[in-house]
């Protein structure tokens, strides 16, 4: 789970971590209010969305009156921020932080993250900070000083000098900065953080080692003991077709193809995207029912990818161990029913009842097209987009293999939520009507500092 | 012979008395073997009970002194695992399984600490566990997707790896033992550690190694095939169209900072001399067509 920079920062404060005073605000009125409070000569607006590149995309601005604070503020209240990070439709503004101005002298990065290799938390820390530190990792790796943090020591005071000392902290601060750094690796390790970054991490003019920025991120698996950092979920800043999914325990990410598919298991589900790509077509996303798929999931599996309005075909694929394919049938049958589903469906089943699954499929006279196994359904619902044969689809190998490789920058993450209002008459090519049409459901709550709120699990649990 | 665990193998279940537990150990009992090989069962709050006829303890330490018992599947809920795993460890068994998805990493970096010098090998969590086909089945596939053959399994991930189980089924191969070692990023056993298994394994003939996104683990995997391994692999990788910063379903499956995709890892293991393919229906196959018989 992703929390805001001001939000990291209320935390890292309690752990002892130096930052400049802030206050963060919902409208221009409170901004210009906050900016009297902290008083001073300049004051910094900040964006507050999840999503990181804020600068780049101006969503940071240095104002150098109290009126430049209010102007800026309703400039960027509200805007549709883009950054690298957040796709080509950017995410909306709907929070700020007035933050006193720094006097930078130097700005270093620190970065707490688990190292899978030597399963220990891996502290980084480099001179080079306030750039894309995956930037210099890659060009300059020898500027990342790592430390595997022993998970029964901590971060020692040796080991916290040593990271200040390479990041170029004067001696006279080494002192100040063993704080900051052990105090960082405590507030990761206590709130379960899957990752913990100051970027930059600031030299002061007077000497003082200060986090201009803070990026906090949770482990979803551990909110159950942090009801607190889970109230701080902001639903305004995911996709609501994500969101909603979660809800009835459904791992969903929208991706910017037009095959949308429903599998059990997360490593079966990315290889049947994967599948639909070779055979020439392109995923509308990856949802993994998990292991428990009932009529009612599956039903609402296919409302949440019907959302999607790119949506041409959907693939179910199956492999039923405890979950069988009778049921998940069933699921399916009345799923389609349900929604009355206008575009090409094509299922594979296998594993346990596979027979009797089938059955149900071919009596229920509903036009689903069947498949033996994934290649075959791959290629079938490539072809009912296409509008083509079953068989007109060879595997691309070729094609796949000339991709440009995928770059961190990608634009993942295509929001849904105006667009998905309106179904447009997908089915075109098959000669069907429109899609049913789905409503966008937003999350109604709104996120509030210090305003409770059910975490993710509490809501999976309700909607059980 | 086969890896792991065997007809011979007596094993426990730590949450018994949970729905999960129940259903599994159960149908564990029913496979091959099973009846011989489920002798324990352990909850705090309930020893000298039983269910099914298996007698539960109050501790890993009394089931193992009491039934000989040196295996543990675990099916507790998440915020217990980590725990359950340590006391499994601290007894010495050989094996501790973990099935339990959802485990806090943080658990987990203290557990494998724990674990450091400790007699105990960890497979999971957040896996399907471990099959000897036609003697054993501890853990949540299907049992009877499998039979008895040449062939070794290893995956991160549970449906993918009855998919390749399928696959054999379906051109007359059996496995000699398949297992899943999850989808976290802090676990037990890696692809690496199963590989060299399978490799002194009299019975594996040749192996198919699933993988997916995130991590490097197929690449150290693969450089030490290149080294050591004496048995043809073929391996996929799922995940080519996972778009970078997003978690794929399992915590582990995510390609950060431009690492862990699938297409790196599929060329450091094509160098390295395991054959791979892009297409999840063909792993079959591939294997078929190295594995000469």
């Amino acid at each position: 789970m992703k929390i805001h920079e001001y939000q990291a920062k209320e935390i890292l404060r309690k752990y002892g971590v130096a930052t400049p005073r802030s206050v963060p605000c919902f409208s221009a009125d409170e901004a210009v209010a906050a900016a009297r409070t902290l008083g001073g000569k300049v004051w910094v607006v900040k964006a507050q969305i999840h999503a990181g590149g804020r600068g780049k995309g101006g969503g940071v601005k240095v104002a150098k009156s109290i009126d430049e604070v209010g102007t800026l503020s309703k400039q960027i209240l509200g805007m549709q921020l883009k950054t690298h990070q957040t796709g080509p439709e950017g995410q909306k503004v709907r929070r700020l932080l007035i933050e006193e101005g720094a006097d930078i002298k130097k700005e270093l990065y620190v970065g707490l993250v688990v190292d899978r290799g030597t399963q220990r938390v891996c502290l980084m820390a480099s001179s080079e900070g306030g750039m894309d530190i995956e930037e210099v990792a890659a060009h300059t790796p020898d500027k990342i000083h790592k430390v595997f943090v022993d998970p029964g020591t901590g971060l020692r005071d040796a080991e916290a000098d040593e990271a200040a000392r390479q990041m170029g902290v004067p001696e006279s601060a080494v002192a100040q900065a063993r704080v900051c750094l052990q105090g960082l690796y405590k507030a990761f390790v206590e709130t379960d953080s899957s990752l913990a970054e100051i970027n930059p991490l600031i030299l002061t003019g007077d000497g003082r080692v200060v986090a201009l920025d803070a990026k906090i991120n949770i482990d979803d698996n551990a909110l159950f003991r942090h009801p607190d950092l889970a109230a701080l979920r902001d639903l305004d800043e995911e996709d609501p077709a994500e969101v909603e999914a979660s809800k009835f325990d459904l791992n969903y990410i929208q991706l910017e193809g037009n095959i949308g598919c429903l599998v059990n298991g997360a490593g079966l589900a990315m290889a049947t995207m994967d599948a639909i790509k070779l055979y020439g077509g392109r995923p509308a996303n990856f949802l993994d029912v998990g292991g428990s798929a009932t009529a009612e999931k599956v039903t609402e599996a296919f409302k949440i990818m019907l959302r999607n309005p790119e949506l041409k075909a959907i693939l179910v694929n199956i492999f039923g161990g405890i979950m069988k394919c009778d049921t998940i049938a069933e699921g399916v049958v009345a799923a389609s029913r349900a929604v009355s589903l206008k575009v090409p469906l094509v299922v594979r089943m296998k594993g346990t009842n596979e027979d009797l699954g089938k059955k149900i499929l071919a009596d229920s006279g509903l036009p689903i097209i069947t498949a033996d196994n994934m290649a075959q359904a791959a290629e079938r619902v490539v072809a009912s987009v296409k509008g083509g044969k079953a068989g007109a689809a060879k595997p691309k190998t070729a094609a796949v293999k000339a991709q440009p490789k995928a770059k961190p920058k990608a634009k993942t993450k295509p929001k849904t939520g105006a667009k998905a209002k309106k179904a447009r008459p997908a089915a075109k090519a098959a000669g069907k009507k429109s899609m049913p049409k789905t409503k966008s459901r937003k999350p109604a709550v709104k996120a509030r500092p210090g305003k409770k709120r059910p975490a993710r699990k509490a809501a999976k649990r309700k909607a059980k | 012979m086969s890896i792991l665990i065997d007809k011979h193998t007596r094993v426990m279940t730590q949450g018994i008395t949970g729905k999960t537990g129940q259903f599994h150990t159960k149908t564990g009992k029913l496979y091959a073997n099973g009846a011989n090989c489920y002798v324990a069962g352990v909850n705090p709050r309930k020893p000298g009970e039983s269910y099914e006829g298996i007698p539960i303890f109050a501790t890993v330490k009394e089931a193992k002194e009491q039934t000989g018992a040196t295996v543990s599947v675990i099916y507790v809920p998440p915020p217990f695992a980590a725990a359950a795993i340590d006391e499994a460890v601290e007894a010495d068994l050989d094996l501790v399984i973990c099935i339990t998805e959802g485990i806090p990493v943080r658990d987990m970096v203290q557990t494998k600490y724990k674990m450091l010098g400790k007699r105990a090998r960890l497979i999971g969590p957040n896996c399907p566990g471990v099959i000897t086909p036609d003697e054993i089945k501890i853990g949540i596939m299907p049992g009877h997707i499998h039979k008895k053959g040449p062939i070794g399994v290893v995956s991160r991930s549970g449906t993918l790896t009855y998919e390749a189980v399928g696959q054999l089924m379906a051109l007359g191969i059996g496995q000699s033992s398949c297992v899943g070692i999850g989808g976290d990023p802090v676990n037990g056993l890696k692809h690496i550690d199963v590989l060299k298994l399978f490799n002194d394994d009299p019975q594996t003939e040749a192996v198919i190694m699933v993988g997916e996104i995130g991590g490097d683990d197929e690449e150290t995997a693969a450089r030490w095939v290149k080294a050591h391994m004496k048995k043809p692999v073929v391996g996929f990788i799922a995940g080519v169209t996972a778009p970078p910063g997003k978690r794929m379903g399992h915590a582990g499956a995510i390609i950060s900072g431009g690492k862990g995709t699938a297409d790196e890892k599929l060329s450091v293991m094509e160098a390295c001399g395991i054959r791979t393919t892009r297409n999840p229906a063909e792993m079959g196959k591939l294997l078929k067509s190295v594995w000469k018989k």
